[in-house]
């Protein structure tokens, strides 16, 4: 990011504010989507889906992840791993529990 | 050079210091002196277990009335015991004070990436460190529900619990930002010419320990802040419903899940026991190496192996929790990932062993530990064997058995690594000499007795004898026939800690010797010994930060003068 | 001698210290939430019965406050981009727009909480509201520390501008990181606990 000429600068500011219009719409659409009763398992898709977009946009382009160096890339998919690892073995655990 | 010699106040200079040498030094008191008191803590309960019911010697008038310990002071003392041990104590010395003070200076750079913050680490870790002690001050006395603190019972403990949650926050968070600083160091700021694959050992163990503490950490803060809501503010996150204690039905909203913080406790504390050991293989291929005179065999394989380690430490976890009505096929799953992750410890510890062969081997005292701990890491593995299979697992899960496989693991094994360090390492850092006949009695009656302590449990656990008795198992038929080793195994505790004078003398009349004029006494090849002084520079650590031509452990190359070739000679 | 690579990037990694710094320790924040997440589906996926969220929470106060949020990320970016302009004024008008936008996301949440407060709903009714005020309430202290730096650099820190320039701007780009990422934690605990 040192090297970034003003042009450069001045390009990702348009790109800065297209994706302000893209975070603000998809916050909308994912508000109307909760009023229509789409049943659990689509809410719960639909939703993660909806936040993972505007998450991915507010990564790449306001956190600059588009181009950012492979050190960045490895340090976060190790902890996508993790993540992953933690969210699904845990509950896992839980659904394959012997009932008594 | 630095030419910047600003006034530093004493105050600047050594108790809020930026200098990694000095923020080790601090690691490594503090936690010897927390080390100290976790064994004497275990040293008192296990007068309860030899002679359960009698007045305690000494420090009787503390524990109770009339000298005698009640049981909740025995629970006490257990929790305490095993969170001081590795909370602060293990980690501290293997990751804060050795990590701190050599890692900059193997990879040849000046400092670490961000001073400040390093201080601010151990700052933090001091405070959370006096705020564990606070809780044997407080009504009902320090946290008694294990260092495990399973929910409810931690839930509806007294204060002292809240203590140690507060204590974890401090500690995880010192932790952190520890493990970041490591990891940035040790990725930017190698010295030109310090490839990965020329890395020293100490320093890949390291870095791969800093990547567990940060990722598997967090996950334990979140569950103290929940377990904090739960006692503090009355959630019901890990308190199920109806719960009945004494008789008396409890109010609490219930609907919680006691298996929740295992889920999350054990999430960071498997990784954890990774984090205990893997110093402790960084040093002792530091120790083995230097004193066989020959490159450690299978460099890239343990290299390999301690990713391979890393990465699997995050999903074996539930083999701590095979007897909470787990399915048979996750069961399954956890068993087979525990399976696995032995295969990298097994060739970690082949590498080490195959690395004698052959060697003009020196029986010094940091030698004599880092052989020790080939054998005896091996039984601690080979003894979790038999606990990472689910259908044996039954058997022995909560008994003496499983208190022997760790501590083979963690006592003769990573405390033996971090005493071969302090031996290896003590030159390096005051230009003095330690006693060798002093080193060599503290190292045959530690060896000693530490079997005398711990290989009685296997007995004791086999015979069904449950972890966690007041009375060592007195109450118990089953344990009626192995109850006279509990006066075998306290005996040997006190003995071990006798043997620990030898150290602390050694230490004390050491510090107070003649600085000998060396600079790498050892003949070692890392460029930790080979650019430095002894102590290294105040400021900066090398005259002129050196660049590597080769690998770490160029010993007896053939036609070469001397039978150590530095990793920043030219080739 | 100085630590190197404190502003300018190492070859090899392209990175200079503080980013990569900041970028694992976001690491760390993700488990930590993630955490609190696994907590909540855990919980959710055993309990009996689970109210929506909708029925107890504020949803159109929220969306305003996601507003907020989002917007408070651009005045961030652009308050770093400012400054990669050299243009400190710009800087300094941003980064108080990011101060005021952050202010307002904490003047809703205490209004939502001192309303639950007041319809006698708090962490201890039932444990959907308990991960609720945990979640959220761990967010808001992130927030307040993302708060206090950022005043630290828009006033007294400010003066690093004149003395080291590249080197303030670093920092700002390190602090606009972690800013992003606050935002991010809450673009999914929005849906999460207000519309599921």
């Amino acid at each position: 990011m040192a090297d970034l000429t003003p042009e450069e600068i001045r390009h990702h500011v348009k790109t800065y504010v297209i994706v302000f219009v893209a975070l603000a719409f998809f916050t909308v659409v994912t508000v109307a989507i909760s009023y229509l009763d789409l049943g659990v398992g689509a809410s719960v898709v639909l939703a993660l889906g909806v936040a993972s977009i505007k998450g991915s946009l507010v990564a790449c382009y306001f956190m600059h992840l588009i181009d950012e160096k492979i050190t960045v890339y490895w340090t976060l998919l190790i902890t996508a791993t993790m993540f992953l690892i933690l969210m699904l073995l845990p509950l896992g655990n839980m659904l394959a529990q012997i009932k008594i | 050079m630095s030419t910047d010699h600003h006034k530093e106040s004493f105050l600047t200079k050594y108790i809020f210091s930026t200098d990694h040498k000095i923020i080790g030094l601090q690691y490594g008191i503090t936690s010897l002196v927390w080390l100290l008191v976790g064994f004497t803590l275990m040293m008192i309960m296990r007068y309860q277990l030899a002679y359960p019911g009698n007045p305690v010697p000494i420090v009787g008038n503390l524990l109770g009335e009339g000298g005698i310990m009640p049981s909740e002071m025995y629970n006490s003392l257990g929790a305490m015991h095993g969170t001081i041990m590795i909370f602060l104590g293990v980690v501290p010395l293997a990751f804060g004070a050795f990590g701190n003070y050599f890692l900059p200076l193997q990879i040849g750079t000046i400092d670490m990436a961000f001073p400040k913050l390093n201080a601010a680490s151990y700052w933090m870790y001091f405070v959370g460190s006096i705020v564990m002690i606070v809780g044997f001050f407080v009504p009902g006395g320090a946290a008694n529900s294990g260092w495990t603190s399973y929910p409810p019972l931690s839930v509806t403990a007294t204060m002292g619990q809240t203590v140690w949650l507060l204590g974890m926050v401090f500690l995880i968070t010192s932790s952190l930002l520890g493990s970041i600083n490591i990891l940035v160091t040790v990725i930017q700021l190698r010295a030109k010419g310090m490839t990965w694959m020329k890395l020293p050992i100490f320093v890949w163990t390291q870095f791969i320990t800093a990547f567990l503490l940060l990722l598997a950490f967090p996950p334990l803060e979140a569950a103290s802040v929940l377990q904090l809501m739960d006692r503090l503010v009355g959630t019901s996150f890990f308190m199920p419903s109806g719960l009945v204690v004494s008789g008396v039905v409890q109010n609490y909203t219930g609907g919680g899940s006691p298996l929740l913080w295992q889920h999350l406790f054990w999430f960071l504390a498997h990784p954890e026991v990774y984090v205990l050991i893997l110093p402790a293989f960084g040093i002792i291929t530091e120790v083995i190496a230097n004193n066989t005179r020959k490159p450690i065999w299978g460099y890239k394989a343990m290299v390999y192996a301690m990713v391979f380690l890393g990465f699997m430490s995050f999903i074996v976890w539930a083999h701590h929790m095979y007897i909470t009505g787990m399915g048979t096929s996750i069961g399954a799953f956890f068993q087979t990932t525990t399976m696995i992750i032995s295969i990298p410890s097994v060739v970690i510890l082949t590498t080490l062993f195959l690395s004698l062969w052959g060697g003009s081997i020196r029986f010094n005292t940091p030698m004599l530990f880092a052989l020790a701990f080939i054998p005896m890491f091996g039984i601690g593995g080979l003894t979790g064997l038999p606990l990472g299979l689910a259908a044996s697992d039954i058997h022995l899960h909560d008994t003496y058995y499983v208190i022997g496989h760790f501590h083979y693991v963690v006592a003769p094994g990573t405390i033996f690594a971090l005493f071969a360090g302090i031996y290896y390492w003590f030159p390096k850092i005051t230009g003095k000499r330690t006693n060798e006949t002093l080193g060599k009695l503290h190292f045959f009656f530690s060896f000693i007795f530490m079997n005398g302590v711990f290989m009685p449990m296997f007995v004791q656990g086999l015979a069904g004898v449950s972890r966690r008795l007041w009375d060592g198992g007195e109450i118990y038929a089953h344990a009626a026939d192995v109850l006279y080793l509990n006066e075998v195994m306290s005996i040997s505790a006190w003995l071990l800690g006798l043997a620990q004078i030898f150290f602390i003398v050694n230490m004390i009349i050491s510090l107070r010797g003649k600085k000998t004029g060396e600079t790498n006494p050892w003949g070692a090849t890392t460029i930790d010994w080979t650019d430095t002084t002894s102590p290294p520079l105040g400021h900066g650590n090398f005259e002129t930060v050196p660049t590597v031509y080769r690998g770490p452990y160029e010993y007896s190359v053939p036609g070469a003068d001397k039978d150590f070739t530095p990793q920043s000679e030219k080739g | 001698m100085d630590i190197p690579y404190t502003v300018k990037d190492r070859p090899d990694t392209g990175l200079y210290n503080g980013k990569l710094g900041i970028w694992l320790f976001l690491g760390s924040e993700v488990m930590l939430f993630g955490g609190l997440f696994s907590a909540y589906v855990f919980l959710r996926t055993g309990a009996e019965s689970w109210p929506t969220g909708a029925d107890i929470l504020n949803v159109p106060l929220a969306t305003l406050n996601t507003l907020f949020l989002i917007t408070s990320s651009v005045t961030m970016v652009m308050s770093w981009a400012s400054l990669k302009l050299k243009e400190f004024d710009k800087f300094k008008l941003y980064a108080g727009l990011t101060l005021l936008l952050a202010a307002s996301f904490l003047v809703v949440k205490y209004f939502e909480y001192t309303a639950k407060f007041h319809h006698g709903l708090f962490p201890s009714t039932n444990n959907f509201l308990g991960i609720y005020f945990t979640l959220t309430g761990l967010h808001v202290l992130h927030i307040i520390g993302g708060m206090i730096v950022i005043f630290f650099f828009w006033m007294p820190g400010a003066k690093m501008w004149e003395s080291d320039p590249d080197r303030f701007t670093n920092r700002i780009e390190i602090v606009g990181l972690y800013w992003h990422f606050v935002d991010l934690v809450w673009i999914f605990l929005f849906p999460v606990l207000y519309l599921l």
